[in-house]
């Protein structure tokens, strides 16, 4: 799987020998990879495997030990513009004073520049976000009183009212319902279409095939990367999970019979 | 205050009418320099206050307004040893501001080197340094020369001791930090709100937090003179804390909360000037503490009335439903129109009494009418709500079981129509499921429900 000084100044993101490690521990390993233009890549992997590590360590959210990370050939900081992230919804307090409008507008505060107010286009950037996602009727709803997968939507609103080109998405799947993940599919495909580059850290082993193209599968370090056709065999998996993947098919299978 | 008669204390505890509308139109200097002065404190720390409970820093604040005495003896002592008499308040207070800086510093210092948490780093921090505070004012009052006599009233604030220029400074202040939290409202927001999204965005947030903290630091300091360094917090926190029961946005919190924050000031200071011998501070936060109590009790956010009220509601429309269930399932069982009150307790938990208060409940509804035989029929009103509830709550049941794993996020039972929340299709679907169009059968034993 590695290429070494194969990589390409023209992907994405390209992310050289980069080690993380929180409080000595390291939790990745030397990953090295080029992540491809315009698709709809999963990061995968077993809990504590890093995943959300990586993309925290990709945007400078979390120091790095080692290694570099560069943004179609440039530092993150110099292409943070081309960058939306979608955090985990429960990486902040939902019981904010702010209604789903205010948290979309939020993706517009870069543009909008300092000390600045909320201009007439921005909130209809963001009106036009929430349509995307179909949350148009809750633009107003204050934000404690929408359900997960709501609030799961009003952040990739934000994300979309960002109009980037590259889009990291932490676990944007985990606990929403059937019309959420529906919603967010939708997008995902959308912004394919329109050639952005879209990263995902998924947990549900059983859509990877359905709803991605590339796959990186990992677990402290990357165990394969590449075309979901290609990589996303029993065998890698068995790699990344361990012994544990036999107890995740088993209750897969049994979900699925029920 | 400068309330100095000495009839009885009788007298002295209730104010006349004329000090009364001399007090509150503020015709005295002294109420007036005090009351402005404590008003435009109110302001200020209502709207920084706001930030601060947002940021979830309110212990904080607390560790630096007790952090400032050692820094109030210091500078004293160190302006004694150039030769003042080391009562210039622009030099304590700056003392005051820098060890309150150096309080957070201290805090973010233990929780980034050590194991420890926020709260045990703040209770440290907040602790060591007071107490060092009182020892180092031990000292200064036994310097030679300067008097430290009037360095404690900063403990629990002196009001009386304020002149106009202090006032004139504690108005200066509140604009300063009406025009920064007007300023940064928007990154503050942020902040406040998803600190990593604004990292990402590429926001200074740990300047936007220096900032925040800064401002915060001013605040106290500015209040040491009339609430004093161990109350200061109050003024930070509760009106910030009360003016979330009044709404939901940023904006409005932050006026609510000025205005209580303003509004406390007034009254506290109106009050003690009223009231011989009672210290300004503590009174003052005690409005801002009855503030807190009227809006948590009738604030329309969250309140405890608005939420009891709708409690109560929830629970009779409950009631109402599952008794209008329960006659409809009790005349399906026996396949006649009409049914008698026992056969009622019979299938639920609830006992006579409950149940002849719910049936007369249903029968001002005009949903029952008793008959003379002692028994009870469903109106023709009575029997489409009914069957519309059995429908209902029959479908649920199938669809929690069918859709056991995605349900939870979308069951709102208490729908009118449950296409309304699950959609028609599915709906249709449920109702294939259940072979029936109409009523759907019961999945589960009647009777044996709930």
């Amino acid at each position: 799987m590695k290429i070494e000084a194969g990589h390409s100044p023209t992907s994405p993101v390209s992310i050289h020998d980069l080690t993380v490690a929180y409080h000595r521990k390291p939790v990745l390993w030397d990953v090295d990879l080029d992540i491809p233009e315009g698709k709809l890549i999963a990061i995968v992997g077993p809990n504590g495997a890093g995943k959300s590590t990586l993309i925290k360590a990709v945007m400078d959210l979390v120091p790095k030990a080692s290694g570099k990370v560069m943004i179609y050939g440039k530092s993150f900081k110099k292409q943070r513009k081309l960058v939306a992230y979608v955090p985990q919804r429960e990486s902040v307090d939902w019981d904010f004073p702010i209604d789903a409008l205010g948290v979309v507008v939020m993706g517009r505060y870069n543009k909008i520049g300092w000390c600045k107010s909320v201009r007439k286009r921005d909130t209809q950037a963001a009106m036009e976000a929430l349509d995307r996602v179909g949350m148009t009727d809750y633009a107003h709803r204050q934000i404690s009183q929408l359900s997960g997968g709501q609030q799961q939507r009003v952040f990739l609103a934000r994300a979309l009212a960002q109009d980037s080109t590259i889009y990291f998405m932490d676990e944007p799947f985990a606990s929403v319902d059937a019309a959420t993940e529906k919603a967010i599919v939708k997008v995902l495909r959308d912004l394919r279409s329109s050639g952005k580059t879209v990263v995902v850290v998924h947990h549900d082993l059983q859509t990877v095939r359905e709803y991605f193209d590339h796959v990186i599968l990992l677990n402290m370090r990357v165990v394969a990367h590449g075309p979901v056709d290609e990589v996303f065999t029993d065998a890698n998996l068995k790699k990344t999970y361990g012994g544990r993947l036999t107890l995740l098919s088993e209750a897969a299978d049994r979900l699925a019979r029920h | 205050m400068s309330v100095s008669h000495s009839i009885s204390d009788a007298r002295r505890s209730i104010p006349s009418w004329d000090e009364l509308v001399r007090v509150l139109t503020l015709e005295e200097y002294n109420t007036r320099v005090v009351v402005l002065g404590v008003m435009a404190l109110g302001t200020a720390a209502g709207l920084v206050g706001t930030f601060l409970l947002l940021r979830k820093r309110a212990l904080t604040a607390d560790a630096l307004s007790h952090a400032t005495l050692p820094g109030i003896a210091i500078a004293f002592m160190v302006m004694v040893s150039f030769g003042g008499d080391g009562k210039t308040l622009v030099g304590l207070l700056l003392g005051a501001f820098v060890f309150g800086c150096v309080g957070v510093l201290a805090i973010l210092g233990i929780r980034h080197t050590t194991r420890l948490k926020d709260d045990a780093a703040i209770g440290i921090v907040l602790s060591v340094l007071f107490g060092l505070g009182l020892c180092l004012l031990r000292i200064a009052t036994e310097l030679p020369n300067g008097s430290a006599a009037g360095l404690s009233g900063f403990i629990f604030g002196k009001a009386a001791s304020m002149v106009a220029s202090d006032a004139m400074t504690m108005g200066m202040v509140a604009l300063g930090t009406a025009i920064v939290t007007a300023v940064l409202r928007k990154e503050w927001t942020l902040l406040c709100f998803d600190e990593k999204f604004g990292e990402v965005q590429g926001w200074p947030v740990l300047w936007l937090d220096v900032v925040l903290m800064v401002l915060v630091a001013t605040v106290t300091v500015i209040a040491l003179q009339s609430v004093g360094l161990v109350l200061a917090v109050a003024m930070l926190i509760i009106p910030a804390a009360s003016a979330r029961y009044w709404t939901t946005k940023i904006t409005s919190m932050l006026i609510a909360s000025a205005l209580i924050g303003c509004m406390s000031g007034w009254l506290g200071a109106v009050g003690s000037a009223l009231i011989p011998r009672m210290p300004t501070g503590p009174v003052i936060v005690l409005i801002c503490g009855f503030w807190f109590v009227f809006s948590f009790i009738v604030g329309p956010n969250e309140g405890l009335l608005i939420r009891q009220v709708s409690r109560v509601r929830l629970n009779r429309r409950i009631a109402l439903q599952h008794i209008l269930r329960s006659m409809w399932e009790v005349c399906e069982d026996n396949n006649k129109s009409e049914f008698a009150l026992e056969s009622i307790v019979h299938v639920r938990s609830w006992n006579k009494r409950t149940v002849l208060k719910l049936l007369r409940y249903c029968a001002k509804k005009n949903y029952v009418t008793s008959l003379p035989t002692n028994a009870w029929r469903l109106t023709e009103k009575g029997k489409a709500e009914a069957s519309r509830v059995v429908r209902n709550h029959r479908l649920w049941e199938v669809y929690l079981i069918t859709y056991a794993d995605i349900a939870p996020t979308h069951v709102d039972r208490d729908a009118d129509m449950i296409e309304h929340v699950l959609g028609r299709d599915l709906v249709q679907k449920l109702e294939a499921l259940l072979d029936s169009k109409t009523i759907p059968l019961s999945p589960h034993p009647i009777g044996a429900s709930e």
